[in-house]
């Protein structure tokens, strides 16, 4: 941030500033649209079984808890913080419910427990980054190795089976009437939600504040480390949701569920125009990268493509999108600092 | 054994044995295979009723395991000599999200059936039963799963690869001393089950103690991390089990490389013949154990075919035929396993037969 940006007053500022960021932002998710039509010709193009309702079923179904992931990461991203726990605390969710079912509690009860559980593992993140001012990237890697390890406490190597079967159709039978996976019609619900809380109300627009100019944000009486601290709780308590979702698609509870998940969620965030260092990003770019993710998943599977070239293909989209967002930020800014100097 | 599992006489089941034995031995392709005599009574009918462009889909643990590479190529050659064809597919990381995709993709291409190697014994059930409700028949293989209807190819049985390993060992250390066992993932369902007979036999050795069992989650890297903390918590260990093909190559290079340990320390397990030739000849490992996973993979083939065609079923007794392997009998369920069949008895190898496999 240059310093002339820094005395201006923010009320000055925020026209300014706003403006190219938001134009930059349509683009992107211009790009993003064209991206999705593309991965779908291509399927179609590729393999004959692509175009069927089936695919929207299982698209929705694999990605379905990844994308409810997403959403709150988005705004945490936003604000330049990460939460890299995401997929641990799916994990210890589906091992909590599987603990406390196998042990005689309701299923319905159980899950209360869990999401409680899933808000505690937030507010932990929340406090060691607010409170004492750690790193939400070494918090995070802490945390995911620490609730993965207390899921492996609670449940060993055992797994538990056994939920209603009217809970576990889930994974199974599509939303009656449509196509759609529950755990995508959720998501599509939790992003309408998400969207019009990030991009059409005070709270929204201190989060884009907080990342754009933490300090600024500060001083113009924005609560940061409060909006931060319930950002993570929300998280960890979305994921906790996320987890119990997982446990009843696979019917299974085990502590290792959704292992590694987290690296697909923070690839859908920054795909989704999300910038890294924060102040950046849209719901609807991560619906898009929710959509283009997972149709190039499920159309390389279908052309049966090494999961190995799945894999560069995945972090190749994770480069790129980290990549062209910061070129085209970078010119810009190396623009303005040449026209500035002449 | 096999033929006592099968309910027929022994004595007709041996006589027929040796008849098979013999017919391999003069079939100039399959005299090596240690899982011929697998197959148990019945005619060698040749392959009837099988339709042809069967598509199958294999889906192993993972696509990198050379061991399921073997067996995933043994699955081809059975679709090839019957016209059909083999798509191999799944994840690179051995767990059950990884796997579902390919469910999904055999389900959308219409398969025939699916040979499946599950990573977790029950989340995989929904998704096998989209696939049954889409009229794909299931065959496991490698690592058995909990859905209904199903056929399980046993690759040996599992009480025989349990206490046949400790007897290995026992052999080699005079049945006396502290010993441990390297296996898989701590969820693997197979290795599980062998640990479990493994536990059964050694109340036969009293002076012998298993101290630790450690998982190195088929992965050399882990397996390696784990080894070592295994040598320096327990400095007098007298053997160690792998019974898993990544742990016993790994803690075989170690060991070769550390020849001093080798002075206290045996080490045996389930390995691939390619892999421990050279351990083997250069004295680190005496003897290991394993099946063919050619054969392995061979025989889940042509279950699968015969399954899509309606020439095999799933109830006890009932036979179908499985080419060069000649004829199987599907065996009664029993405990949490369900319709089955066996391949073999486990093979021994050392320095005197490794070098005749070459998988």
């Amino acid at each position: 941030m240059s310093s002339d940006q820094m005395t201006a007053p923010v009320a000055t500022r925020a026209p300014v500033q706003v403006q190219p960021v938001w134009r930059s932002v349509v683009r992107w998710e211009t790009a993003l649209v064209f991206l999705v039509i593309a991965t779908i010709i291509f399927g179609a193009q590729e393999n004959e079984h692509f175009l069927n309702t089936t695919t929207l079923f299982f698209v929705g179904l694999n990605m379905g808890e990844i994308a409810i992931m997403a959403l709150p990461l988005t705004l945490i991203v936003v604000t330049g913080e990460i939460d890299l726990s995401v997929a641990s605390m799916l994990g210890l969710s589906s091992t909590l419910l599987g603990y406390l079912y196998q042990h005689g509690w309701s299923i319905w009860l159980a899950m209360v427990a869990v999401l409680v559980v899933g808000a505690a593992g937030g507010a932990l993140n929340g406090f060691l980054v607010t409170r004492l001012g750690l790193p939400s990237i070494a918090v995070t890697i802490g945390t995911l190795t620490l609730f993965r390890g207390v899921a492996e406490i609670i449940l060993g190597t055992d797994s538990v089976g056994g939920y209603p079967q009217s809970l576990t159709n889930v994974g199974v039978i599509p939303i009656p009437g449509t196509q759609l996976a529950y755990s995508f019609g959720i998501f599509l619900v939790l992003a309408m939600v998400y969207g019009v809380v990030l991009h059409a109300t005070p709270v929204g627009r201190s989060v884009f504040a907080i990342g754009l100019q933490s300090e600024a944000a500060y001083f113009s009486g924005i609560r940061v480390n409060r909006i931060k601290f319930l950002l993570f709780v929300l998280s960890g308590l979305v994921c906790a949701f996320a987890g119990i979702l997982w446990t009843l698609r696979f019917a299974t509870s085990r502590y290792d569920a959704g292992t590694g998940l987290e690296l697909t969620v923070v690839t859908i965030v920054l795909l989704g125009g999300v910038s890294i260092f924060g102040g950046r990003g849209s719901i609807l770019g991560v619906v898009l990268a929710v959509v283009i993710v997972g149709c190039l998943q499920e159309v390389l599977t279908l052309m049966t493509v090494d999961a190995q070239v799945q894999n560069i293909i995945t972090g190749g989209l994770l480069l790129v999108s980290v990549i062209l967002p910061n070129t085209a930020e970078g010119l810009r800014r190396f623009r303005a600092r040449v026209r500035r100097r002449a | 054994m096999v033929h006592l599992r099968t309910g027929r006489g022994a004595g007709a089941a041996a006589g027929l044995t040796a008849v098979l034995l013999l017919a391999a031995a003069c079939s100039s392709s399959s005299t090596s295979t240690p899982a011929a005599s697998g197959g148990s009574g019945g005619t060698s009918a040749s392959p009837t009723g099988v339709k042809k462009g069967l598509v199958v889909y294999f889906i192993p643990k993972d696509t990198q395991n050379p061991y399921e590479v073997i067996a995933d190529k043994g699955g081809t050659d059975a679709l090839t000599e019957l016209g059909g064809k083999v798509v191999v597919s799944s994840g690179t990381a051995d767990t059950a999200a990884a796997q579902i995709p390919s469910i999904q993709a055999a389900i959308q291409a219409h398969a025939d059936a699916i040979v499946i190697a599950a990573n977790d014994p029950a989340a995989l059930c929904p998704s096998l039963a989209q696939a049954e409700a889409a009229g794909i028949k299931v065959v496991a293989f490698d690592s058995d799963n909990t859905c209904p209807n199903h056929l399980f190819i046993n690759q040996a049985n599992t009480e025989q690869i349990g206490t046949s390993e400790v007897d290995l060992l026992a052999k080699e250390i005079n049945s006396t001393g502290q010993i441990a066992i390297l296996s898989a993932a701590a969820t693997a369902t197979n290795q599980n089950a062998w640990i479990g007979y493994m536990k059964q036999q050694l109340a036969k050795y009293p002076n012998m103690k298993l101290v630790s069992t450690v998982y190195g989650n088929d992965d050399p890297a882990t397996s390696l991390t784990v080894l070592q903390g295994l040598l320096s918590a327990y400095p007098n260990l007298a053997g160690i089990i792998s019974p898993t093909t990544v742990g016993i190559s790994t803690a075989a290079q170690y060991l070769d490389t550390h020849k001093d340990l080798l002075k206290h320390l045996h080490l045996t397990g389930l390995g691939l013949p390619s892999q421990m030739k050279a351990y083997v000849h250069s004295g680190t490992v005496k003897e290991f154990e394993l099946w063919n996973p050619s054969d392995l993979g061979y025989l889940a083939g042509y279950a699968a075919a015969d399954l899509a065609s309606g020439t095999a079923k799933l109830d006890t007794g009932s036979t179908f035929d499985a080419g060069k392997l000649k004829t199987y009998t599907v065996l009664a369920p029993a405990g949490t396993t369900g319709p089955s069949v066996i391949l073999g008895p486990p093979f021994v190898f050392n320095a005197s037969n490794v070098d005749q496999f070459n998988f």
